[in-house]
């Protein structure tokens, strides 16, 4: 291969194609994935390292999965496990996991800029970030997506042309911050909804998305005529530090009830990256609705890892991957 | 017996600015007159200034040595290095070192170790409070005995204000000032850049400007209250320097210094989450450096100062939340001023006022200027040489700063401590670097 390392970082700075192509080849995985055999030796002899110093379930679980139908070998790294404990540094830990010959480093940390910083450092290791800190959860926007353009067509829709609302604790999240990127790329409407102490104001005025943002703070507002609503995990651990007064104060005033999505288009979806608090942020009779997508967000996630990891290995040379899904299965 | 030839001569403090020669006698400035007036000498040793801007020696109110307890980032001696060759005779060390300075025995030492080594006169700064820990007075009298020129909890805010005022009254005794970095931390908790836009891209905590602003103000209404002297340590708002202008328009005693990097860097400096672009108070917009510009343009703010505040490559090259606060700036701060000099942010005038009698009148200190009788601290600068700031030429033990790569103009060539030169053509006489 022509070594070329291609890092996912951020949606941030990536061109509308890139993200287009991205969720088109994430796409052609689903295909591999309703097979009987689901493997498919596209990445064979490739090795992918879960750096996860964050608890994970479905993110590490899933880009596992992925690197395995891929037929690359993967191997977990998980702080608990690692020399972190022993007092090394993050740098240090992922120069020696490079010294290994890992093709790519799939990382999931609680700081922001983690992702970045390694792939800085890094010189013949992919970087793929799997969530840092507040600032993006790529992979999270890129399955959303794919979730959203297989809904959809079944609606002779695109993924472009939509309204979505993402509601709740948005000053925390990676996943909001990824969406938002990505849905302005595609010229979405994206509507903010959330209480001030949450939805700071500067998410008004984001270099690049000015025109495609507004704010909301009553979700009634809010996710009136949207396509698309977004729950968003309330962080409890943030409630010691005054952004919420209550649990039940917050649920009563943005948590999404079936009632209330009757504001929103016939039609709409609700969307969840989990893991949810059900009945503060979403109530159960939603997510157990058929609108509620988050079990597909799950199975397109190891697609879309698939396209991810596919991309960050072999860097430029691969444009299309429906050649390589549509090869022999292992 | 010392003279300085030819130079074009600019002392702020007694608004002079034309070429003189300059006569240095027992360490004091003996004279100042035209060119070739003491022509007649024997003996003496010539700098000649040809081309060059003389001016007296630098002062910066605002370092941090690290001596003693934190060696391996920065000592006493490796610090006066860096303020040599920068241009600087003296320097205000922070009291922020382990043990804190809050004892004479630790402000001799630091004098001691200063002398010895005999390239910058340091004056070290006390801590208000034992142990920086805000809870009990720091014993003041002893400190301002010791050598201590201003007090200081910089890094560790007074958060009590009862003890706050207690320790102005007790320093107005001393006729010392009390130097503050403003930030009430509840605001500001776990933040490491400004609270803005970009922070919120890149999803990092960010610092909002009013804890800072909350504290200027709580301090400028103390200050009224005792009628002591406060300084605001590197204020990096539009706002706190409107607060400042209006209590110096009250009569409050107030002064307020910037550093160079405040002025000429915004917050932009942070997108690739370059550590070496983290400081405490963060880097802000560009209009809020284009109203710090403005405030030390017009006077309201005295004095810059570096906030040199060396720390290690490993505490820099981690995450950018767990990265330490702070850069160096002792060797950058002349030619970042002469940039805004150029630029026609500054007058030369006030740029070199800046960092000699203006920031002398803060905390009252014999220095920063070249009159007659004076202590012969003075500084020659090559106003076009152009260079880069590398590893190479960095005297401090640590390299954390922004403006490595960034082509640079104006150095000492030659720098006189009391009389004694002790840099020329940018090197150290008797000795390496």
């Amino acid at each position: 291969m022509g070594n070329a390392v291609r890092h996912l970082l951020s949606i941030e700075g990536l061109t509308k194609q890139h993200l287009l192509r991205l969720v088109n080849n994430g796409r052609e995985f689903v295909e591999v994935l309703q097979r009987d055999l689901k493997k498919v030796p596209t990445l064979r002899g490739k090795t992918v390292i879960n750096l996860f110093l964050e608890p994970s379930t479905r993110t590490r679980t899933s880009f596992e999965i992925a690197a395995k139908r891929l037929s690359a070998d993967a191997v977990n790294v998980s702080e608990g496990g690692s020399s972190i404990v022993k007092g090394e540094t993050l740098l240090d830990t992922a120069l020696t996991l490079q010294a290994m010959a890992p093709d790519i480093l799939v990382v999931r940390h609680k700081e922001s800029g983690a992702a970045h910083f390694l792939a800085r450092h890094l010189r013949t290791t992919a970087v793929v970030n799997a969530g840092d800190g507040m600032h993006e959860h790529p992979t999270q926007a890129l399955l959303d997506l794919l979730t959203l353009q297989q809904h959809f067509a079944a609606h002779n829709r695109s993924l472009e042309g939509l309204r979505i609302a993402i509601v709740g604790d948005i000053r925390h999240s990676r996943v909001a911050r990824s969406n938002m990127w990505a849905h302005a790329l595609l010229g979405n409407e994206v509507r903010l909804v959330g209480p001030r102490t949450l939805l700071p104001e500067y998410f008004a005025s984001l270099p690049g998305l000015r025109g495609n943002i507004s704010l909301f703070h009553s979700l009634q507002e809010g996710i009136r005529d949207v396509d698309v609503v977004m729950c968003l995990r309330l962080q409890l651990e943030r409630q010691s530090e005054f952004f919420i007064p209550s649990l039940e104060e917050y649920s009563r005033e943005f948590g999404v009830t079936r009632t209330l999505l009757d504001a929103c288009a016939p039609k709409a979806v609700v969307l969840h990256p989990g893991p949810a608090n059900r009945g503060i942020e979403v109530s159960s009779e939603v997510l157990d609705s058929p609108r509620a997508l988050m079990q597909q967000q799950v199975t397109f996630g190891v697609a879309i890892r698939m396209a991810v990891l596919l991309d960050a290995a072999l860097g430029g040379e691969v444009e299309e991957s429906h050649q390589i899904a549509g090869g022999h299965a292992a | 017996m010392t003279v300085v030839r030819n130079g074009r001569v600019v002392d702020p403090s007694q608004g002079l600015d034309g070429e003189r020669d300059i006569l240095v006698r027992d360490g004091k400035v003996a004279a100042i007159d035209r060119p070739g007036s003491f022509a007649s000498l024997r003996d003496e040793e010539t700098i000649d200034a040809t081309g060059m801007l003389v001016t007296p020696g630098f002062i910066d109110l605002h370092v941090h040595l690290r001596e003693p307890g934190f060696e391996w980032k920065e000592t006493v001696a490796t610090g006066s290095d860096a303020a040599a060759l920068g241009g600087f005779t003296t320097i205000c060390c922070m009291a922020n070192t382990n043990p804190v300075n809050d004892c004479a025995e630790i402000t001799r030492c630091i004098i001691d170790h200063a002398r010895a080594h005999g390239r910058a006169h340091v004056l070290p700064i006390g801590s208000i409070s034992k142990k920086l820990e805000g809870k009990e007075m720091s014993p003041l009298s002893e400190l301002a005995r010791a050598g201590c020129v201003a007090f200081s909890d910089d890094g560790e805010p007074v958060k009590d204000a009862g003890l706050m005022r207690r320790a102005l009254e007790w320093a107005s005794m001393l006729g010392l000032t009390l130097s503050c970095h403003e930030e009430d931390k509840s605001l500001s908790c776990g933040g490491c850049m400004n609270e803005s836009a970009l922070s919120t891209k890149l999803g990092l905590k960010g610092m909002p400007k009013v804890a800072e602003e909350v504290m200027i103000a709580r301090d400028i209404e103390l200050a009224r209250t005792t009628g002591a002297r406060v300084h605001i340590c590197h204020v990096s708002s539009g706002r706190g320097v409107e607060l400042i202008r209006r209590a110096k328009n009250d009569g409050i005693q107030i002064s307020a210094e910037v550093t160079p990097h405040h002025l000429m860097l915004t917050e932009d400096a942070v997108t690739e989450y370059d550590t070496n672009a983290k400081m405490s108070p963060p880097l802000r917009e560009a209009f809020e450096v284009e109203a710090l510009r403005r405030g030390l343009a017009d006077g309201t703010i005295d004095a810059v100062a570096s906030d040199h505040a060396p720390h290690e490559l490993d505490s820099k090259r981690v995450e950018f939340s767990r990265a330490t606060f702070g850069i160096i700036g002792l060797q950058t701060s002349l030619p970042i001023l002469l940039e805004l000099e150029r630029t026609g942010v500054l007058s030369l005038s006030r740029a070199i006022e800046s960092i000699t009698s203006g920031p002398a009148k803060v905390f009252g200190l014999q220095a920063g200027s070249l009159r007659i009788g004076q202590c012969a601290d003075l500084v020659v600068l090559d106003m076009g040489k152009q260079w880069q700031f590398s590893r190479e030429h960095c005297c401090s033990k640590s390299f954390n700063t922004p403006f490595a790569d960034r082509l640079l103009q104006g150095k000492a060539s030659s720098v006189l401590l009391a009389g004694k030169t002790i840099v020329r053509e940018e090197r150290f006489v008797n000795g390496e670097a």
